[in-house]
This record gives structure tokens, sequence and C-alpha cells, in this order.
């Protein structure tokens, strides 16, 4: 169990990559000491923590920095690998799946949702909702093939897989309802829809997921402020 | 047990190289398939239906894609001449810096290969920005991975090849000594150590593409 003060976790409540580690160090059953940046201003710990790319999430374990979400979850899943499940699965094969859907994730498919609050235009935003189902689709495939009637991606319990999807829920749901979509649709991807359900209800995601209120009052905000979506 | 390894790479392709430099250090014996830049053959569709792009690992049947995916793969699957290092932290830098090389390294070259006057020049000095990091991660050190070849030399490989390619088709000097004097031991170890400059790329072919490519760049360019 690590010591209270040698984890700490720089972030923000809304971002779904901050919510990755949070998720992972649940897990794990891992004491944390979260850290909330202010929106719109980098503390002096972020920006010396991550002199690189200057964003949230990074871990810090006894005051060594690590950045980039997934990289963190690997971390956390290496760093104690005797406290709770592991997060990665073991097979060599079964690891290569899972970070191969969590890359195409963060490349394609966030980058596509985000790219629904962007379009300008009836036909523009047709056209970015249509990408972001076609995405879905293939998640759906893979969630058959990899989750084998099991409840998540990484089988009996919440792993890798399931993190780097299922942070981006409470988006899923603000975009759902700020667009009139149902995106996690029963009739099209059953298999999605009911993971999306007992993701959310998990123990290690209850308390870190935003609600869809706060987060869509947060978009809102974002979008009078800076006339466009949060960035990534 | 035969077990059956398979790449399909095409021949210049720098990601392709890293799997072939994992595959050589490790003694795998393997097939490669090569493909063509522009029409990726049936199989490839099959086994990489999400990109449609090479490289792509066949390992008993069973495809693996996306370059550093395959290292990791490859690195867990033969435990001989380990590339990550063992420790948890070493390890997730390694990862980070893979990521960094690829995420902002390649892009600003490849951005500062293909344009020229102002937009080269701002390209160029956001890339020296970024090679400055890498020269930093080197200090103390001949290779990335410390006394041998690993995870992070290979996947950062490319620059050992393509930049001095670039610097030369656009009569430019990117990694130079003044500035980067780690980085440019590290270019010529990495260059000429064995099995590494057993797999290069032939430099007279290399040329003609990577200009032939700046040349369609621009066509395109002009046109819209």
């Amino acid at each position: 169990m690590a010591k209270g003060g040698e984890v700490k976790l720089i972030g923000g409540w809304p971002s779904p990559f901050v919510m990755r580690p949070r998720i992972a160090l649940n897990l794990k059953g891992l004491e944390y000491e979260f850290l909330e940046e202010k929106f719109g201003a980098k503390s002096e710990l972020l920006l010396r923590s991550n002199p690189v790319h200057k964003k949230i999430p990074v871990l810090l374990h006894a005051d060594r920095p690590v950045c980039e979400s997934l990289v963190i979850v690997q971390y956390i899943d290496e760093a104690w690998p005797s406290s709770g499940p592991s997060i990665l699965p073991s097979d060599p094969y079964d690891r290569a799946t899972a970070r191969f859907w969590a890359a195409y994730i963060d490349e394609k498919w966030f980058p596509s949702m985000s790219g629904i609050a962007r379009a300008q235009g009836e036909e523009a935003k047709k056209a970015a909702i249509d990408l972001v189902v076609e995405g879905l689709s293939l998640l759906e495939d893979a969630f058959g093939k990899i989750s084998k009637g099991k409840p998540f991606f990484g089988g009996d319990t919440i792993g890798f897989l399931d993190i780097a999807l299922g942070c981006f829920l409470g988006w899923v749901r603000v975009t759902e309802r700020t667009q009139g979509l149902k995106l996690l649709d029963q009739a099209k991807v059953p298999g999605l829809a009911k993971w999306a359900e007992r993701f959310c209800a998990d123990s290690a995601v209850k308390g870190v997921m935003p609600e869809t209120e706060k987060l869509a009052e947060f978009a809102k905000l974002i979008m009078a402020k800076f006339g466009a979506p949060p960035p990534q | 047990m035969v077990e059956e390894v398979k790449l399909f790479r095409t021949w210049s392709s720098p990601y392709a190289l890293r799997v072939v430099w994992a595959l050589q250090l490790k003694g795998i014996q393997y097939e490669s398939v090569l493909e063509d830049v522009s029409e990726k053959s049936d199989l490839v569709r099959r086994y990489n239906p999400v990109y449609k792009k090479v490289p792509v690992l066949l390992h008993n049947g069973r495809p693996i894609s996306e370059s550093l995916i395959i290292l990791e793969y490859i690195d867990e699957t033969w435990k001989q001449h380990p590339l990550l290092p063992r420790d948890p932290y070493a390890r997730t830098m390694a990862r980070f810096w893979a990521k960094f090389g690829d995420d902002k390294v390649m892009q600003s070259i490849w951005t500062a290969f293909l344009s020229e006057g102002k937009e080269q020049e701002a390209a160029l000095a956001e890339a020296s920005e970024h090679l400055q990091k890498l020269e930093e991660v080197l200090r103390g050190k001949k290779f990335f991975g410390g006394d041998n070849i690993g995870y992070l030399d290979i996947a950062l490989g490319w620059l050992a090849n393509l930049i001095r390619v670039f610097e030369e088709i656009c009569s430019l000097k990117v990694v130079d000594y003044e500035r980067f004097p780690l980085l440019c031991a590290w270019l010529k170890e990495f260059s000429y150590a064995p099995v590494i400059k057993d797999c290069w790329p032939p430099h007279d072919k290399l040329i003609p593409k990577f200009i032939a490519l700046r040349q369609l760049h621009h066509a395109k360019l002009s046109s819209t």
C-alpha cells in the first residue's frame, strides 16, 4: 500500500485523461494526493514536473514525475505488481491488442468525437457524427472479440482498454445531450452500451467519473470563454 | 516448435526498420514480405483492417501492427537481448521518449523537410528545441539504452538515417556537432553498430525517393 505523500497526481476533475490514472490507482487500492489544477492557469509544480508537454495528468511517485496518461497507467501496473488486479493482460498478444485499440482511441476515435462540436454546418456535422459512429462500430466488434463474453475488455475486472475508452463516457453523454444524439445506442452497439453502464457503476470509477450535468456546465463555460471545445 | 514469423514491410519505412532491428538483435528467424508503398496487398488489408498499413508482424498466424507496439510484443515474447529496461521507472521513461520522438521530433523534422522559407525556419527551430531534450536524455550514456542498444535507440533509430538524408537533400544541417555533440556521437555509434548497420535501406535509393516526395508535396500545394 502506497504511504501517504508518496503518490501524488496533478490533474483536473473534467479531464478524461486524468481519470485514467485515478481509476488505475483505485483498482490497485493505492492512496494518493490529488493536486487539482485551476483551469486556464498552470501551476509551478505542473510546469516543473512536465516541462516537455506542460499538460495534465502527471503522476509523482516519490517526487519522480511520470507523464502521458496511458504511460502512467502502465507505470502504475508495473510499479505495484502485487497490489490489486493486473491492469494489462498477461499474454503478450492480448497486451499488444489492448495497446493497439488504446492507441486507436487516442489517435482516431477521440479526435473524431471532438470533431462533432467543432463541425460547422449540417453536412460537416453529419460527416463528423458518422465518423464517430463508424469508430464505435469497430470498438463494438473489438469488445466482442476481446471480452469473450466477460463483462469488461479486461475480462472479469476493469483493465487497460476499459480505462482507455471508459474515461470518455462522461463526454460521450455530454455530446449526446448537447447534440441530441444517441451514440451508445443499444440497437447499434449493444455490447458497448451495457459495458458502459457496468464501467460507470464500478467502484474504481464511480468516485472519479464526473456527473454529466457538471460536465455539460463546464463545456458550456469553455465554449463561451474560448469559442471552442475543451483542449485534448 | 517451428515458429512462423513474417514481417510485412516496405523497403524504406523507418517504422518497419524498428521491427527488423528488434528481430535481428534477438536472432529471431523471420520472413520479410515486401509491400508496395502505394498499393497494399490483400493480406495487409486483412491483417491490418483498421489502418491498412505496414509494418505488420505475423506470429503463428496472428497479426500485430503499429511498430512500437510490435517492439513491446517482440520483447515480451522473446526474452533474449532485452530491449526495455527492467526497472518500471526506466521503462516508463523509454516509452515516454519514444512517443515524444514520434509525436514531436518526427513531426517537426518532416515539416521542415517538406517546407521552405519561413515555414521551414520555424519547423527547424521547433525541431531543434525537441532535439535538445533528446540531447539531455543522452547525458552520461553511449546509447539511450545505456551501454547497449535498447528500445529507445530502436525507436529513435530513424533519426540516424533520415536526418542525414534530409540534410543532404535540403542542404541543411539539422543535427550539428556544436549544439548536439552527444546526438552526433550517438548517430555514429548507432549507425555502425553490428546488426543495425546491415539493415539500412540503400542510401542511393533513399535520396531520389525523398526528393520525389518533396516535389510531390510542393506540386500539390501549388495546385490548390
